[in-house]
């Protein structure tokens, strides 16, 4: 593991600030259980991340499994909730949001000129309490009653009924919505306080810009989930009733506190994405980002207006017309800035002089999934239309045309695109080229036939359905497994050999076109960076002295 | 536009068939005798169902041009990417231009989809008020989700007072669990489907009694959330006499996919004959609590009652799985005080995952019920629960 970075002790070679090293640095599992440096708090979350993304995506295989043909074969339904549920959870509080929190980590105070981010005890805290927390939701399988198996939104009452394991999955929300709270305040602060001179609002990196505005979504939103799941919680035990009929309470009253989290919660796990991939394409386009102002404050509206659309998940609840109108045009309202997105990395594209090497690939197929995504997304938020869609397969297919196109994609062009500088080793392109383009046709292949199910009617979290859904359900399952594998071989063929530094040696800035103070220091990055501040030229990408 | 619709369809059809079943001999193999549900699913069906009233036929409509307008601006946003993409690529020798900012290209940009979402909107307007209408019904239809059934409750009209249960079959959901699927209603055949005349705005009522259901059926463009403790409504006006078939659409528990919706339109003479004959089986189906039972006949029916409705969690051998506690050899069940089962069913345990089962099913069922479970399996308790013993439980 210590070869993901050079290890403290080993590296002397030429840089400026040797002499901090005797600070003395903690060695072996010291370095990591009491992590205090960026990069390795870095390192710790992708791992993690990485590790909780094949448990999640192994559930997603089982459930595919059951739902390969029609007729229970291997689980029985109560079990298939329980994983359709926990894949949710752990692919979204999970994977998702600390993989984007670990490139956070790794990359923000390389990209700003910060020494480290602001708290740096808090910052080992953070990461140290998701432990427990997916201990406790991977866990709750082996509670008595199985995991939760309410869904992913844990719906009340349905939610009132489960068993133990219930308490065990909010206590762990509770602990993630802690740690993302205390990272967002981390990252607030560095971004505010710790930019070198001369780095200006308005010069910060695009990724740098997104992380600050989905730091704000966070701190805004994780309380309001922990607000309904404490509810819920004292309605399990406590006879609140705040969401139960039996009691008084509201059912809907829920849907309205958690999906006032969950859509901003959306646009934390896409917006990171939009900061690479905007960083990802000027690069290979060996061109400057079009419209960089224009970014910024798209992405701005896109989070204020990401408060006011959350009812739309909601449109088969009975709400007034007024209310389904009002939602319908908010709703609507988000894929102008999200178009403003996409047109200016288009335009950013044209007249360049590109190259399409794996984070490139990555990028321009993060565009054209994503995009479809949001066509879907547009559609769904026609309340008439949505009547029809409304817990079928084409919703699942819209948001994993979302999220998995969307912010996995993301990642993996920033992991490709910055993995040179985080290991010191190139990683090989025919690899990374096989990697993508099977996660590209296979994805395709599991989601695309979703919409059809869910055009012609088939609900989701079913763990069997009428015959006539047969075929593409088993195609969708033939994706998922070969989507799986993929993922398998990117860990087993990029990854391990990334961590061993195997590879050619990445030279201080491996892509012709990449600006930022992230290529202004060696490959791999040392483990100390930016103790004194750089002075920076005029566009805050380049060190001066 | 139809035809071009229809072999366009057509085309698509043939091809994702073939390419499917390439892909997935086991399925299609498995999949061969079946074809298309009428009212109901179709076999690699691409669209929304058939619809038969006016708001699905709405939806379609409007479903097909945002197809239309997203599959335009689709292709000219990548068709600009994919030129870039061959032309500006530094293989061929393309020079990176030097541009990156310009006002007005951003501000037409902004505007001019804006405008398109106002006016896809502003299309979408008059559906979004047509639906949530439900003024002027010809007749009301109260449907009540439990878990897991439908319960149908005639507010007015012919058929007011009418009021029963609607199950997925038995037997398919057996298939189900022994993973041998088998017919073209596959999980969409009831016991007992909502039945209306067609012609007439029918009203449905939703609540539930225990968890969030969702009243679905896609012919009718129909889909309203049955919530417990509140009451929502939806209508359909039906211009096509039929068969039409939904699912529940909101997640309720391990049985939610076996709770489907079946809704048989009828001509307005076949429907008042239907309400008529179950009128007359209503009556005659009335039990009196105050009949004193003997223990076989009693047994008998309980053995029917408990298939019915408890065996889906406590299962047939009354052994329970999972999370649902065993009937058989519970210290409850065995409790020398009769009052200890009946409390429990009466009232439910746990927030309902045990639902509380007064007023769904009548004295004499559950005294059967009870009765039943405690003198089957290892159970021999020589207990009998009598009708009356439950109407004074119940009057407790």
């Amino acid at each position: 593991m210590s070869a993901v970075l050079p290890h403290p002790a080993d590296h002397g070679h030429g840089h400026e600030h040797d002499h901090d090293h005797a600070h003395g640095h903690p060695v072996g599992w010291r370095r990591w259980v009491f992590a205090t440096n960026h990069k390795d708090i870095g390192t710790l979350y992708l791992l993690f991340a990485f590790t909780m993304f094949l448990i999640g995506g192994t559930l997603a295989l089982l459930i595919r499994l059951e739902l390969f043909q029609p007729g229970l074969q291997f689980f029985n339904p109560e079990l298939f909730n329980q994983f359709t549920t926990m894949h949710g959870l752990i692919m979204v509080f999970g994977a998702i949001m600390p993989a984007f929190v670990g490139f956070a980590n790794w990359m923000i105070p390389l990209q700003i000129g910060a020494a480290d981010m602001a708290f740096a005890r808090m910052n080992n805290l953070s990461f140290w309490l998701l432990i427990p927390a997916a201990l406790m939701l991977v866990g709750s399988f082996f509670m008595p009653g199985g995991a939760p198996a309410a869904g992913w939104t844990l719906y009340a009452p349905l939610s009132l009924q489960m068993g133990p394991s219930m308490d065990g999955g909010i206590f762990a929300m509770h602990l993630m919505g802690a740690s993302s709270i205390m990272g967002s305040i981390n990252i607030i602060v560095t971004i505010l306080n710790m930019r070198a001179p001369g780095m200006t609002l308005m010069k910060m990196p695009m990724f740098v810009w997104t992380w600050l505005i989905t730091a704000y979504l966070l701190i805004a939103v994780m309380p309001v989930l922990a607000g309904a799941i404490t509810m819920t919680l004292t309605d399990r035990h406590f006879h609140t009733s705040f969401f139960n009929p039996a009691g008084g309470g509201d059912p809907v009253m829920y849907q309205h506190v958690f999906w006032f989290f969950g859509h901003p919660e959306v646009y934390i796990m896409i917006l990171p994405a939009f900061g690479i991939v905007s960083q990802v394409v000027p690069a290979f386009a060996r061109k400057r980002l079009f419209g960089y102002t224009s970014m910024v404050y798209a992405t701005s509206s896109i989070a204020i207006l990401s408060f006011i659309v959350w009812a739309h998940h909601m449109y088969t609840t009975g709400m007034p017309v007024t209310g389904q109108l009002f939602f319908m045009y908010a709703t609507m309202l988000i894929s102008v800035p999200t178009g403003v997105k996409v047109f200016n990395w288009l335009a950013t594209m044209w007249r360049g002089s590109m190259t399409f090497e794996a984070p490139m690939l990555w990028a321009v197929g993060f565009i054209f999934v994503f995009t479809m995504g949001g066509f879907t997304g547009l559609i769904c938020s026609m309340a008439p239309i949505d009547i029809q869609l409304q817990d079928t397969y084409y919703v699942v297919a819209h948001f994993h045309y979302v999220l998995v196109a969307g912010s996995l994609f993301g990642m993996f062009a920033g992991y490709y695109y910055w993995a040179p500088k985080w290991t010191g080793v190139m990683y090989s392109e025919t690899r990374g080229k096989i990697h993508f383009w099977c996660s590209l046709v296979f994805f395709n292949v599991t989601f695309f036939p979703m919409h059809f199910l869910g055009l012609a009617g088939m609900p989701r979290r079913v763990a069997d359905y009428p015959m006539q859904f047969a075929d593409f359900n088993a195609l969708a399952s033939v994706g998922a497994l070969c989507f799986g594998l993929s993922q398998v071989y990117f860990l087993l063929f990029v990854v391990v050999p990334a961590m061993r530094g195997k590879g050619e040696p990445a030279p201080q800035r491996p892509w012709e076109g990449a600006e930022g103070l992230e290529w202004e220091v060696p490959s791999p990055a040392p483990w100390h960076t930016y103790e004194t501040p750089p002075k920076l030229d005029r566009t805050a990408t380049k060190v001066i002295g | 536009m139809m035809t071009i619709r229809k072999l366009g369809t057509g085309a698509a059809r043939a091809t994702l068939a073939i390419s499917t079943m390439a892909a997935t001999g086991a399925a299609m193999a498995l999949g061969e005798s079946v074809t298309d549900l009428p009212g109901g699913p179709r076999v690699l069906g691409l669209d929304f169902q058939p619809a038969v009233t006016e708001i699905a036929r709405q939806q379609k409509e409007l479903h097909y041009w945002m197809l239309i307008v997203c599959t335009l601006i689709f292709v000219v946003v990548f068709g600009f990417m994919f030129y870039s993409i061959f032309k500006h690529r530094k293989s061929v020798g393309h020079k990176a231009a030097n541009f990156h900012e310009s006002v007005a290209v951003e501000i037409a940009w902004t505007i001019v989809p804006f405008v398109i979402v106002i006016l896809m909107g502003a299309f979408a307007t008059r559906t979004v008020v047509a639906m949530k209408d439900t003024t002027n019904a010809d007749m009301a239809i109260k449907a009540t989700g439990y878990q897991w059934k439908w319960e149908y409750e005639y507010e007015n009209g012919e058929g007011a007072g009418l009021k029963f249960f609607s199950t997925l079959d038995t037997a398919q959901r057996q298939l189900s669990e022994d993973g041998k699927p088998a017919g073209n209603d596959y999980l969409l055949k009831v016991d007992n489907p909502l039945v209306v005349p067609v012609g007439k705005k029918v009203r449905i009522i939703t609540t539930a009694d225990d968890v969030i259901h969702s009243w679905s059926v896609p012919a009718f463009g129909v889909k309203q959330d049955a919530i417990p403790g509140f009451v929502r409504d939806t209508w359909f006006l039906a211009d096509k006499v039929g068969t039409y078939h939904g699912m529940c659409s909101e997640l309720c528990g391990k049985e939610h996919a076996f709770m489907p919706i079946r809704v048989d339109v009828l001509s307005a003479a076949d429907y008042t004959a239907w309400v008529d004959k179950h009128k007359k089986a209503l009556a005659a189906a009335q039990d009196d609590p105050k009949k004193v039972w003997d223990m076989a006949p009693l047994v008998a029916r309980g053995e029917k009652v408990y298939l019915a409705n408890c065996a889906v969690c406590h299962r047939p051998d009354g052994k329970g799985a999972g999370p649902v506690k065993p009937l058989d050899a519970s210290p409850t069940v065995l409790d020398p005080d009769k009052n200890a089962e009946i409390i429990t069913v009466l009232h439910g345990r746990l927030n309902g995952a045990m639902p509380a089962w007064q007023g769904k099913l009548s004295e004499t069922d559950i005294a059967a019920a009870i009765t039943y479970t405690k003198n089957s399996w290892s159970n021999h308790t020589g207990q009998l629960v009598e009708p009356s013993d439950v109407v004074a439980a119940e009057a407790k």
